[in-house]
């Protein structure tokens, strides 16, 4: 038996002796992934129970080194771990912006002690974070951002206002770019710093959107302090860790573009019907669908490409400038098709006949997509400059 | 197999670009066209390509090929999209070597693909009618009369004809328009009495003519497969020769998108480079984004092929219709985007768009594929 047969084995047997039955169930919705923290949202008890027991063994990070509290599996065993979970229909026991977001920075970035402070109490599922970029004039403008950082010898004194930050109201940390200097360009000045959210100058407020949910906030800081410790790489050099954690998050952002498990097509044959040939009866709405479907096709098999490029050492091809954009653009198509085929049943807000709402909320919820992190516009600003080497006006 | 070139193919890639950007440019489109050229392309580029073993790349070593497959036929037609080079890569490698390797008798196979691979003998396959790719409404007759089958009927878009030494006639032994059972591939010499021979003149220059058959009598020995069965194995190499064609117009594309780009860097008006304006930046950008959906879908149905996965017609119409699409947007954009000297004869941009029209419609276009994807969806 080789190794990795022996591995699929033992974690077969650890799974089913560990994973509680109704973790093995899908989640209603994306809110329903737990996210751990000082004040978790617990919808069923075994939420805890799960994700203790994998972050005993490192296994709601896995990919991470042991040294911090990951799993320290390589990638074949990390497959492997996935497979077996999605055998037995298990839910991922941790989903947060510590894992998706913040530790990459840290890894990439942070000193020895940054890392033994703070990753293992994200695969622990300890503390949850926050991410405090935008600010309501620094959107698409990032870097003219402007939330003040005062040097006071051992810690930083922050004041200003940061918006769109996606579950501060639950979150117990913040990973934040503030401004430490102002005398350089917009890109220069700019620091990377962590603190608590657990003090008296730090208020959260979340915003309400279009589809009836909350997951932004404004953040407001009045005198909130931060310890120098916790400044991630230089002083004044953050852009570089911002850029870096902007393409981690485009990059799931661009997930959304794939395609759904039921086809629009199939959908819209069992909800409309046929012609004699076959075909659905609305000629207009039947291409409309099909160019939907090419696209998504086109954009999967790009998707793969890039991947199989870059594992044959040909490094991220300039293809991936588009994922952003394409795939934010695309999942706004299959919302408005969503809404198309399914017509009144798609306009619900509220009851159990319209599942409250669902499709009008992911409808609503998608328009957001083409802005955060990054909007479409921007993204074909990078592309002309970057990769086709258009000018600057 | 991965979504990915190998160091083979890379090689291939680079010795197909730069052999065709020194010999079959433009340029070289250009001159055959004014010069009224009967053949519509160069015998000596066409030499130069059966040496490199171009004429037989995706035949089977078998059979006298190189067995390079179509991916490696797919990067060699990229490659002639981005010259417009002029050759029978399109009539008798991609098409006609397709249509004998689905539907010839082993020695069938084992006589014309060696002639071909050898640069022995060009064929071209008529198939086309009226005004559209409608292959199931093929009324050219053949009626059986001893171990012959006499030929009635005419064709229109047979590629490089009046260089073709013979033709796949498909024509309806059995049934009636519409019908798959009936119709069959015949092998008819272009010396062949009652074949008369039109070369046409399309606007991308390139050599095509039209056919008329009347009491053509050919052997039953010339027929491709069984009597009234050639749908089935014609079906699947329509659908390889319409990657080929995306292949085709991926590097088409391509290259008019790349100098449409270079064009926005150097031409100035309002006193600064057009492409510093957002207008055509965004644009420029979109543009780019589909080709790179392009790119990748080629590649996916090339593999497809060469994995012999059995449901072809779905990512060959995907690849298609995802190309006539692109291919159209990267053309009309060049010719805008140029400005003025994009409508002069002169300026090289315009050969792009007439080309990709022609590729476009050849064996179904958008409007086609886009249907035939919708419906392989199941809807």
């Amino acid at each position: 038996m080789s190794d990795f047969e022996q591995f699929r084995q033992e974690t077969r047997a650890w799974l089913e002796e560990n994973c509680p039955q109704s973790m093995r169930t899908p989640v209603k919705g994306f809110e329903d992934f737990y996210s751990g923290g000082r004040k978790p949202e617990i919808e069923h008890p075994d939420q805890k129970v799960w994700c203790d027991r994998m972050a005993a063994r490192g296994w709601t990070v896995p990919h991470w080194p042991k040294e911090y509290g990951g799993g320290g599996l390589d990638k074949a065993e990390v497959k492997i771990l996935h497979q077996e979970m999605a055998r037995i229909g298990a839910r991922r026991p941790l989903d947060s912006f510590g894992i998706s977001m913040l530790g990459p920075a840290l890894l990439h970035f942070g000193t020895e002690e940054q890392k033994r402070e703070h990753l293992p109490k994200i695969v622990r599922g300890e503390i949850r974070w926050c991410q405090g970029y935008s600010e309501p004039n620094a959107g698409s403008d990032l870097a003219s951002l402007a939330t003040r950082a005062e040097d006071r010898g051992d810690h930083y004194v922050i004041n200003g206002q940061k918006i769109w930050t996606s579950y501060a109201d639950k979150s117990d940390w913040i990973f934040c770019l503030v401004r430490t200097d102002n005398s350089g360009s917009k890109h220069e000045g700019i620091s990377f710093v962590l603190f608590d959210m657990d003090q008296p100058g730090v208020t959260t407020r979340p915003i309400k959107l279009i589809s009836g949910s909350s997951p932004f906030c404004e953040t407001f800081f009045d005198n909130a302090i931060a310890h120098k410790r916790n400044l991630i790489g230089e002083e004044g050099k953050g852009w570089t860790i911002a850029k870096y954690l902007l393409t981690h998050e485009r990059e799931m952002i661009s997930g959304f573009g794939t395609a759904p498990i039921k086809s629009v097509g199939q959908l819209a044959v069992e909800t409309m019907g046929t012609d004699l040939t076959g075909r659905l009866a609305n000629s207009v709405l039947r291409q409309t669908i099909a160019q939907y479907q090419l696209d998504t096709m086109a954009f999967g098999a790009t998707m793969a490409r890039v991947g199989d490029e870059a594992k044959a050492g040909q490094g991220l091809g300039a293809a991936s400038s588009i994922f952003k954009y394409y795939g934010t653009e695309l999942n706004k198509r299959r919302n408005e098709l969503n809404l198309a085929v399914c017509g009144e049943a798609a306009l619900g807000w509220e009851g159990k006949e319209y599942r409250d709402g669902a499709l009008s909320r992911d409808w609503l919820r998608s328009k957001g997509n083409s802005i955060e992190g990054g909007t479409s516009e921007v993204q074909l600003n990078i592309i002309a400059k970057r990769v086709l080497g258009l000018p600057d006006a | 197999m991965a979504l990915v070139l190998n160091e083979e193919q890379l090689m291939l890639k680079d010795s197909a670009a730069g052999f065709l950007t020194q010999k079959a440019t433009v340029a070289h489109l250009r001159a055959l066209r004014d010069n009224g050229s009967e053949r519509g392309f160069s015998d000596e580029v066409w030499r130069d390509m059966v040496e490199m073993g171009w004429a037989g790349i995706a035949i089977p070593e078998a059979f006298g090929g190189l067995g390079y497959g179509y991916t490696g036929l797919g990067l060699v037609l990229e490659q002639a999209g981005r010259n417009l080079s002029a050759s029978p890569l399109q009539s008798t490698v991609l098409v006609s070597a397709t249509v004998i390797g689905e539907l010839g008798s082993a020695q069938q196979k084992e006589q014309l693909l060696g002639a071909i691979a050898a640069g022995e003998k060009l064929v071209s396959l008529a198939l086309q009618e009226g005004p559209h790719h409608t292959p199931l409404h093929t009324a050219m007759s053949a009626a059986a009369e001893g171990s012959d089958y006499i030929l009635n009927g005419t064709k229109v878009l047979v590629l490089d004809a009046s260089a073709a030494h013979t033709f796949i006639v498909i024509a309806r032994t059995d049934g009636t328009p519409g019908d798959e059972q009936g119709l069959s591939a015949f092998l008819v010499d272009a010396a062949t009495p009652g074949l008369t021979l039109e070369r046409r003149s399309l606007v991308d220059s390139r050599n095509v003519g039209a056919l008329v058959l009347e009491d053509c009598r050919v052997s039953a020995s010339n027929l491709l497969g069984a009597p009234g069965e050639a749908w089935g194995g014609l079906s699947r190499a329509l659908d390889i020769a319409n990657i080929g064609l995306a292949a085709e117009l991926l590097g088409l594309a391509t290259e008019a998108f790349e100098r449409t780009v270079a064009y926005l860097k150097e031409r100035k008006q309002f006193g600064r480079v057009i492409g510093s304006f957002q207008g055509l930046q965004h644009r420029a950008a979109e543009l780019f984004a589909e080709l790179e959906l392009a790119r990748s879908i080629v590649l996916q149905a090339l593999n497809a092929i060469d994995n012999g996965e059995p449901e072809l017609s779905l990512i060959a119409s995907a690849g298609k219709a995802k190309l006539c699409e692109v291919a159209q947007r990267a053309t009309n954009e060049a010719i805008q985007m140029h400005g003025g000297v994009g409508m002069t004869d002169e300026f090289e941009i315009g050969f792009f768009i007439k080309r990709a029209r022609v590729a476009q419609h050849m064996f179904g276009d958008y409007n086609y594929h886009l249907d035939r994807f919708a419906r392989l969806s199941g809807f």
